[in-house]
């Protein structure tokens, strides 16, 4: 562990002092408050509706902004050299694929973090329980640590950054439209295919201030095996 | 300190190591020395347990690369071809963090520094971001990092690569100056650059070692003739006749007359062997003053070529 948190510092001054990370963060911020100004307080709706539609639009954004901001982590470190820093210290692969997604994982926390002046106003000014705040904001942060997950396995897959971005994308992508493939399946394979779905329904029952226990243990396992996924790809190519 | 057994290195069906075996004691500087593509790198990065090897074993203090890899990683310093530097930290954060890496604690980490800063000249660029550096301070980073951990085993990989030439001085001093502390393995395709640094030249070609020894030793074994380069102070026909008595001398000639002053001469002797202590002798004893005495460096690069050169039908 205290490699990995080595690893975290490491990343997090790196995001901090990259154009990257200020740039992805400033984006990401942009939107989110655009996209609430402008969709989300749009027309006459409860409060509780506009704190829904809120999350549904940030989880989109947050998505996108983990992708991009992962795709730097370990092909930004083949690109120029520098994994044969890691490679060569007595460090194992899994403290570096966790130090990786911790930092990531804080970044984006404390970007999401930055937002919260939008609930707030909802709070303020509307009728919208605590509880719906913090269950919409637990659901960002697991789509993004699952979103990580996968970026960080896109990024020890690939050579370039653009690669790790696009195998990043694809694999989220299609994690995204299995809902999509369930409403043309027959059951039982729909009844799959919708349970493996990132967003939709999930991110639905957290917009609307629904914890659910079955939602949380399946980001939890994505983001356990796309870790994992990365872990043994990384180890398949520093050792051979 | 260092033990390899028939280490081969396979990438798909091609070969690009081995099999070879040799051995380094404690405390030696050795120089892997070949063209590019040789296998020096690969034999490097074996011994840096950054790749598996085929076949074969390699032992570091007696702990085999392919089962103690962290072990064997916490005593190796490895600087590969490019540094890897992370240009967005000061030297100070990425010495810290590369010592951390390698197990140290950050207090460790911090009371090393000074030392490491002192022995690889850094002092002036201690807070700079690293982006900023010159080719030479970025190579001497990369240096810095690979001895943080006080590692008994430094693998070099081309260390002088593009420095210009008061930098490849530097470096050479600097490389030296590690002796005390640690066993160095250098590689380089520069053959001067290897015979001034090293004890011992390890010859790599097709990835197979070719030869091995020092400098003279490889002289003594490979070179038909030997070359020398003498200036000397005293009449030049006297020098030319002292010269040409001694055995195993065939041809002396005058290259610059005159070279540094009156009765200065710098003369090219051609002969069968290492005649360099007997020229000293004859001259000193016939009151002509010796300048200045050393191997042609066309014979260096003659052993160089002739050990080092692919052979036919090879990649």
């Amino acid at each position: 562990m205290r490699n990995a948190l080595l690893i975290t510092q490491r990343e997090l001054r790196a995001y901090a002092r990259s154009p990257l990370g200020w740039t992805v963060a400033a984006a990401m911020l942009l939107f989110d408050g655009v996209l609430f100004q402008w969709f989300a307080m749009a027309g006459a709706k409860l409060s509780a509706q506009v704190l829904s539609d809120f999350f549904y639009y940030m989880s989109g954004v947050t998505m996108i902004g983990t992708i991009v901001l992962s795709m730097r982590l370990i092909a930004q470190e083949r690109e120029k050299g520098t994994l044969v820093l890691i490679n060569t210290a007595p460090i194992r692969d899994r403290d570096i694929v966790l130090g990786k997604f911790l930092a990531l994982f804080v970044f984006v926390f404390v970007v999401t973090a930055l937002t919260a002046y939008m609930p707030a106003l909802v709070f303020v000014n509307g009728r919208v329980s605590i509880g719906h705040i913090l269950v919409g904001y637990a659901g960002i942060l697991l789509l993004a640590a699952a979103s990580s997950a996968i970026g960080l396995l896109g990024s020890a897959f690939a050579r370039t950054q653009v690669i790790a971005a696009v195998v990043g994308a694809l694999i989220l992508g299609v994690m995204l439209t299995l809902w999509a493939g369930a409403k043309v399946a027959d059951p039982p394979v729909n009844t799959f295919l919708l349970a493996l779905a990132l967003h939709h329904e999930r991110q639905k029952a957290f917009g609307s201030g629904i914890l659910r226990l079955e939602n949380v243990v399946y980001y939890v396992a994505v983001t356990y095996f796309f870790l994992l996924a990365a872990t043994k790809t990384l180890e398949a190519r520093r050792w051979r | 300190m260092i033990e390899i057994e028939g280490l081969t290195k396979y990438y798909g069906e091609r070969k690009a190591v081995g099999p070879i075996s040799f051995s380094i004691k404690k405390g030696e500087i050795v120089g892997l020395l070949g063209l590019n593509g040789a296998g020096k790198t690969t034999t490097l990065r074996i011994l840096a347990c950054d790749l598996l090897p085929s076949a074969g074993s390699v032992r570091v203090d007696g702990l085999d690369v392919v089962d103690h890899p962290d072990q064997v990683r916490a005593r190796v310093g490895y600087l590969p071809d490019h540094p890897p530097l992370y240009d967005e930290m000061t030297v100070r954060e990425y010495l810290v963090f590369a010592g951390r890496l390698r197990g140290l604690s950050l207090d460790e980490a911090e009371r090393r520094l000074p030392d490491v800063i002192d022995a690889i000249q850094l002092q002036g660029v201690a807070d700079d971001v690293i982006s900023t550096l010159s080719h030479g301070f970025r190579q001497r980073v990369g240096i810095a990092q690979a001895i943080v951990h006080k590692p008994d085993l430094l693998v070099l990989d081309e260390p002088i690569s593009g420095l210009d030439p008061v930098q490849i001085v530097e470096m050479r001093e600097l490389v030296r100056g590690l002796r005390e502390h640690h066993t160095t393995l250098i590689s380089s395709h520069i053959l001067h650059e290897i015979s001034e640094t090293c004890d011992r030249i390890l010859v790599i070609r097709d990835g197979e070692i070719v030869a091995s020894g020092t400098e003279a030793d490889l002289s003594t074994r490979f070179l038909e003739e030997s070359r020398i380069v003498l200036t000397a102070r005293g009449k030049v026909a006297d020098a030319q006749r002292l010269l040409l008595a001694i055995k195993g001398v065939h041809r002396v000639d005058v290259v610059d007359p005159a070279a540094d002053g009156p009765e200065v001469a710098t003369y090219q002797i051609e002969a069968q062997r290492d005649v360099r202590e007997e020229i000293c002798r004859s001259l000193v004893l016939a009151n002509i003053g010796v300048l200045e005495i050393a191997r042609s460096e066309k014979e260096l690069e003659s052993i160089f070529l002739r050990l080092a050169r692919p052979t036919k039908g090879s990649a």
